[in-house]
């Protein structure tokens, strides 16, 4: 090394150090409200609109994926009751055949791929960061990417329903029925289209996810300390990553089947119509646990919260949901038994389908058992844990018995299965989200949501449900085929199908009043403590709502149920910038301080990117010129969201 | 075997007029040899199930009563929290020994079963191929003399007692071949060929239907499959064969002008004119099917008109189009469709 590059590494050394000198770390010196500033002028949003669509803080983005998700739910939830209003007696008139299709295809897709995943993801968006006690969740500016390619392609498929190119192929969109000759026009495309913009945000989620859960948890919150809830949305964030590609394909396929005549699914061109069936299904089926599992880590949540005690058997239940997580990928051949695939395999999958009641029931017994040994405490949440049990069982009992070949092979495509799978993501997924938003509610807003509303909103849901759905078995098994827009009178499904139909009334007026009781409460309910139900968990460390920057100072993990085991005051790491967007990041097993990490600025290239992306999406449904020409601004965006920079920020080791 | 015709025959009447007929299409039809397997395996299920979801009441219900009592919980008030109770440990081990057993039991009972039917399937006497069609049902009844192969469309007859099977095709989308009351379904894929076995055991009238979505008109995709003394059936099959016969009445002969030299016979067949088309329904015995459009309306005079006149309005979206007839040829067309018995 000549001397005159010895000085210049000299005077690089010194302007660091005076560099290092002038950053302001939070620590005994830097406290209380002057912290507070100073990382509120750091941390939160720009102002104006611009600062409101370029905003990267997990809070905002959560938020608007839980309400945008909600408004989904509420579509989906309308169509159903229109679905219900001609199903209410034989040869009904409400609607007619084509538009009864497109009906229950935009239900299925809305509830699926706009309601259920995205709202546990944005649930998982808002509150993991707050849970592992960080202060961003990893990649914010994905995050954002991630919430806007949700709503475009929630928009698309709304917009085209508005405009009546809603598609009407199903929700599972079986090839050759999809294919360009059994579906001229643009619906199928929109449907195809619909899951691109929602695998790419759901990839992208999960991304966020897993690096969040992985490397931002505090100092010492190891793997075995971790909340139930974080591991559950470690494993399905997981499994979106294995479980999308094979979506992807095959929606990809089809789309270049319908776009520029490929012949994937086409069987006189040696295709195969079948080949769409095990793509989708491998990626459908774990689908279904990707939206149950957040909703046993809720479970495990308000089952803690209320009873008063760790969640039982630790081990087991984390176990359970990684086996689940497994097990999950080996069924898919289950929703194909009528297809006359060979019989050995069929007792293959019939063999794996049963065996996830083996986790699944553990797990139940864990959260009777922390029940049993605790002191349950019934406000709202915890009775959606109660519903939760009552009528989750049933749906994983009825699982079993279509997990059997000749049961499987009456039963599947009819009403049962309606019933079935509405037992599992209504009471099984459904249910515990009610529960963990009037549980988080007060984190979110600082306030608490009414009480007895709750209660009879519950009771309303409850048993509404079960009037909807009950007789949904019964309907299957007098043999009333799923997706049919009438049946004939005289074969004794006019009971069970009024039945369903005021159920489902019911259940609309149990939503309505859970809507109104958040949107009162938003404005007029009690105010809520940092910690309104004694829970013992990090996001409960901090106030109500929490700061942009979350917590003051990083706090340390000593127990699973660190608020409960800290009386008074949390011990906390300091050091981290207060000038600048810093967070600390810690080892993947231990949890031991490992870096302190520079968090992206906000930036709108997120959202412009997210346009250009669907830009691109969209204009691709109508001709392959959108490609080439849609990736260019695509690229740019990306590019100018990508740049760097300033090379000075560097993840600094921590100094132990 | 002849027990249960007194029953069809009562329940005969009540179909064609469309009146309250439980079971005709039931999964609890126990018709026939899979259908009776299928129930006795649902109810050995349904008995597990229940008592495993008692198990789990009970012990929800005794943890919620049971926190009235204890005040020495391991909760987080008294200290305890991170005590657990052997008790329940214990529990945890049985409880998962009790779902292991339950369900190897029924994974064991599920494959004897699905076992039982496979043998079933190996010794079928009579052999028909099903060609499903966007949204109506073609079946033809094989045999190894090509005289005797019969075509029919959304109705089938069925010897009782005789083990059938039943090859399945499909002409465009996937569709599922249903009969509830006799047994499972089995999916009619294009570009494969699948096949399900039936031996049915009651003579009755049953309904069949469409089970995988298909389209605009999966509701309305249905057949019916009458279950008869083998004797009938093969009296049955003779007068299948027998092309239609020339009609005598003069309304009637115009009608059969217009079937077999205009639009009608682009799409369809009927043995012994000049129509031959295989696009649609084979039309030679019409008038003796139960329903018109594969289940869309009982058969009668005045639904073949309001067919014929306007099959888009009866069932949009199918694919025979609107023909417009002036009245007198409608007329002339439903007198002839009428004779074809």
């Amino acid at each position: 090394m000549n001397p005159e590059e010895l000085e210049d590494l000299r005077e690089e050394n010194e302007r660091l150090e005076a560099e290092r000198a002038r950053i302001a770390r939070d620590g005994h010196h830097l406290n209380g409200a002057e912290l507070h500033a100073r990382l509120d002028r750091t941390w939160r949003r720009q102002p104006g609109l611009i600062g409101w669509l370029a905003t990267v803080d997990h809070k905002e983005i959560g938020r608007r994926y839980i309400v945008t998700a909600l408004i989904f739910l509420a579509l989906g939830g309308v169509l159903s009751l229109i679905m219900r209003l001609q199903l209410a007696r034989p040869d009904g008139h409400v609607v007619g055949a084509a538009r009864y299709n497109e009906l229950f295809t935009m239900h299925g897709s809305t509830m699926m791929f706009l309601f259920a995943v995205p709202i546990m993801e944005g649930v998982a968006v808002y509150i993991i960061p707050l849970m592992v006690g960080t202060r961003s969740t990893a990649f914010p500016r994905l995050n954002s990417y991630s919430y806007y390619m949700y709503l475009f392609g929630g928009l698309m498929l709304w917009v085209a329903f508005a405009f009546n190119i809603a598609p009407d192929i199903g929700w599972f969109a079986y090839t050759p029925l999809s294919g360009p000759q059994f579906s001229p026009g643009k619906r199928a495309d929109i449907w195809a289209q619909m899951i691109t913009f929602t695998e790419v945000s759901a990839l992208a989620a999960a991304v966020v996810l897993v690096c969040t859960i992985l490397k931002a948890r505090a100092p010492g919150m190891t793997l075995s300390r971790m909340p139930l809830f974080a591991w559950a949305m470690l494993v399905v964030a997981l499994m979106i990553i294995f479980a999308m590609p094979s979506i992807a394909l095959c929606s990809g396929m089809l789309i270049s089947d319908r776009l520029v005549g490929t012949q994937f699914y086409n069987h006189y061109e040696h295709g195969d119509a079948l080949l769409w069936q095990h793509l989708f299904w491998f990626f459908g089926h774990p689908e279904v646990y990707i939206i149950f599992l957040p909703a046993t880590g809720f479970v495990s949540v308000i089952t803690e919260a209320f009873c008063r005690r760790p969640i039982f058997a630790y081990p087991v239940v984390v176990l359970a949901i990684i086996s689940t997580g497994i097990l999950a990928f080996g069924l898919w051949v289950h929703h194909m038994f009528a297809t006359g695939l060979p019989r050995v395999g069929y007792s293959f999958y019939t063999a794996a389908s049963m065996t996830v009641a083996i986790p699944t029931g553990l797990q139940i017994f864990c959260w009777l058992a922390t029940m049993w040994d605790g002191r349950p405490r019934f406000q709202v949440p915890m009775l959606y844990v109660v519903g939760f049990i009552v009528t989750f069982v049933i749906g994983g009992l009825s699982g079993v018995i279509i997990a059997a070949v000749p049961l499987d092979l009456q039963l599947h495509d009819t009403y049962f299965i309606v019933a079935h799978f509405h037992y599992v993501l209504i009471g099984g997924a459904v249910f515990p989200l009610l529960g963990i938003l009037t549980y988080w509610f007060p984190k979110i807003t600082g306030r608490m949501m009414s009480e007895t509303l709750g209660k009879i909103g519950f009771w309303i849901l409850f048993l509404g449900f079960q009037l909807t759905f009950f007789p949904m078995h019964f309907a299957g098994l007098l043999g009333m085929p799923r997706r049919v827009y009438t049946y004939p009178a005289g074969m004794g499904l006019e009971l069970p199908n009024l039945l369903s139909t005021i159920g489902a009334f019911a259940v609309a007026t149990a939503v309505l009043l859970f809507v109104i009781n958040g949107v009162v409460s938003y404005f007029r309910g009690a105010l809520a403590t940092d910690n309104p139900w004694d829970a013992s968990s990090l996001e409960w460390a901090t106030s109500s709502p929490p700061p942009s920057y979350n917590f003051e100072h990083i706090p340390v993990v000593a127990s699973r149920t660190p608020l409960w085991d800290e009386k008074g005051d949390l011990p906390v790491v300091t050091g981290l910038r207060v000038d600048d967007k810093e967070t600390l990041l810690t080892t993947v097993v231990a949890a031991i301080p490992d870096v302190r990490e520079p968090v992206p600025e906000a930036s709108i290239w997120p959202f412009v990117a997210a346009c250009a992306t669907g830009v691109f999406f969209v204009s691709s449904i109508f001709s392959p010129w959108a490609v080439p020409f849609g990736g260019i601004p695509t690229a740019i965006a990306m590019a100018a969201w990508f740049w760097p920079s300033s090379l000075k920020r560097t993840a600094e080791p921590v100094i132990a | 075997m002849m027990r249960g015709s007194g029953k069809a025959a009562a329940s005969l009447p009540l179909l064609l007029c469309g009146c309250s007929i439980q079971h005709y299409q039931s999964t609890f039809g126990n018709a026939a040899e899979e259908a009776r397997q299928f129930n006795t395996l649902f109810v050995i299920f349904l008995i597990v199930c229940a008592v495993m979801y008692a198990f789990v009441i009970a012990f929800l219900i005794g943890s919620i009563v049971r926190r009235r009592r204890a005040s020495e919980a391991n909760v987080f008030e008294t200290g305890r929290h991170h005590a657990t109770n052997p008790a329940m440990q214990t529990g945890l081990m049985v409880w998962g020994g009790v779902i292991g057993t339950g369900l190897i039991a029924l994974a064991i009972a599920s494959f004897f079963a699905d076992r039982s039917m496979a043998q079933a399937a190996a010794h079928e006497k009579l052999s028909i191929t099903v060609t499903a069609n966007q949204w109506w049902w073609d079946f033809q009844y094989n045999s190894a003399d090509v005289s005797k192969t019969l075509r029919t469309s959304n109705e089938i007859h069925l010897p009782v007692g005789v083990p059938v099977r039943i090859i399945l095709h499909s002409n465009d989308v996937i569709h599922s071949f249903w009969v509830p009351s006799l047994a499972g379904k089995q999916d009619l894929i294009p570009g494969r060929e699948n096949d399900i076995s039936i031996t049915p055991t009651k003579v009755g009238l049953y309904r069949g239907q469409c089970a995988e979505y298909c389209g605009t008109q999966h509701a309305n995709m249905a057949f019916v499959v009458q279950v008869e003394p083998y004797a009938d059936f093969i009296k049955w099959w003779e007068q299948g064969l027998a092309p239609a016969r020339a009609p005598n009445a003069v309304l009637a002969k115009a009608g059969y002008q217009y079937v077999t030299t205009r639009e009608c016979a682009m799409c369809h067949a009927i043995a012994g004119t000049t129509a031959s088309a295989t696009v649609g329904p084979d039309l030679t015995h019409f008038a003796s099917n139960r329903s018109i459009a594969a289940g869309t309306l009982p058969m009668n005079q005045a639904n073949i008109r309001r067919w014929v006149d306007d099959p888009q309005g009866v069932k949009p979206g199918t694919k025979m189009p609107k023909v417009p007839l002036a009245p007198n040829d409608l007329k002339a067309v439903v007198a002839y469709l009428e004779t074809l018995k």
